[in-house]
């Protein structure tokens, strides 16, 4: 898989530790919804890093749109949250992966489960859903510490607003006033009241850090869920 | 951050410099315990100076790969068999 460069068309900030950085790649095959790059940046005495980042556009997309939190003590992450401008060129590899993907070719309800900056790659899948018109029922919960922290709140709130979408934020670190919706962590009983039963064999994609990844996907299993059918994509601590 | 456990998606990138096929949704046995499972699947560790997947049954090493400038070592001693789907041919 070669190397390809994509030229920064926008960034677009989202909350204070986090940016989507729109790119403009001439040779972009194109990609499924839920998968990756690899970025490398190489220094002028030859020293590169490379990192993965999940893709925030849906397929089809005009520009790729990659979310990119800041990792204050990463090598990576801060050069592309605060540095970065238009006009700049990245080096990128992908589309990367063909496990953690929904194409959308089917009926079956679709159950993601986002812990923090892992509501990345489940936004191309909501994306993707609004952009086909799909008539399978998607749903997802989404882990964040505090209001501040969550990601395209406006947007899946909107998308979220629609017979076949739906949206759970929970949040962990903080009970802001007039806040209506679940607080604490993504445990069986939240995952059994806001998704479907386990005979309704929901397609099941849980993307995080490693240890929430794990507690979902073995609450999935502990209610019933095939394990084939809960997807997981373990990342971070990320090394940013 | 040393030791941080991920999951075969996150080796998909450097893997697919070896792989004509998107290695990570072929299935692994693993030489150990017999589990068998996408690779996509496989714990990851990958601030090691190369990319080690172990089984997500019995911890054994399936899988390393060490890539110099020039050149990728791969052992594949922990995988007994690589299952990959193709198109009919």
């Amino acid at each position: 898989m070669r190397w390809l460069v994509g030229t920064v068309a926008e960034t677009v900030p989202e909350t204070p530790q986090a940016v989507t950085v729109h790119l403009d790649v001439p040779e972009w095959p194109g990609h499924r919804a839920g998968q990756h790059v690899d970025v490398r940046l190489t220094a002028e005495d030859g020293y590169s890093a490379q990192r993965s980042y999940s893709i925030a556009s849906a397929p089809g997309a005009e520009r790729l749109q990659l979310t990119i939190e800041r990792i204050d003590d990463g090598e990576v992450s801060p050069y592309l949250t605060t540095v970065l401008d238009v006009g700049d060129q990245l080096e990128l590899r992908g589309p990367i992966g063909g496990y953690f993907v929904w194409d959308g070719g089917d009926s079956r309800p679709v159950f993601l489960v986002a812990g923090g900056s892992g509501v990345v790659p489940l936004m191309a899948m909501m994306r993707h859903h609004a952009g086909l018109g799909s008539e399978a029922d998607m749903h997802v919960v989404y882990s964040a510490r505090t209001l501040a922290d969550v990601l395209y709140r406006d947007e899946l709130e909107r998308l979220a607003d629609h017979p076949h979408r739906g949206v759970t934020i929970t949040l962990t670190r903080e009970h802001p006033e007039g806040w209506t919706g679940p607080l604490g962590r993504v445990d069986a009983a939240l995952l059994e009241a806001v998704g479907w039963p386990a005979w309704a064999r929901p397609r099941c994609y849980v993307c995080g850090p490693t240890p929430f990844v794990e507690a979902v996907a073995d609450a999935l299993v502990g209610l019933g869920h095939t394990p084939t059918d809960v997807k997981t994509e373990r990342f971070g601590p990320t090394g940013g | 951050m040393h030791d941080a456990r991920l999951d075969g998606n996150a080796a998909a990138g450097r893997l697919a410099e070896l792989f004509v096929f998107d290695v990570t949704v072929a299935r692994t046995t693993c030489a150990g315990c017999g589990d068998a499972r996408p690779l996509a699947e496989l714990h990851a560790y990958l601030e090691a100076p190369g990319a080690v997947l172990r089984c997500a049954t019995c911890g054994a090493v399936q899988l390393r790969m060490v890539r110099s400038p020039d050149r990728a070592w791969l052992d594949l001693r922990g995988v007994h068999v690589l299952e990959v789907d193709l198109p009919p041919g």
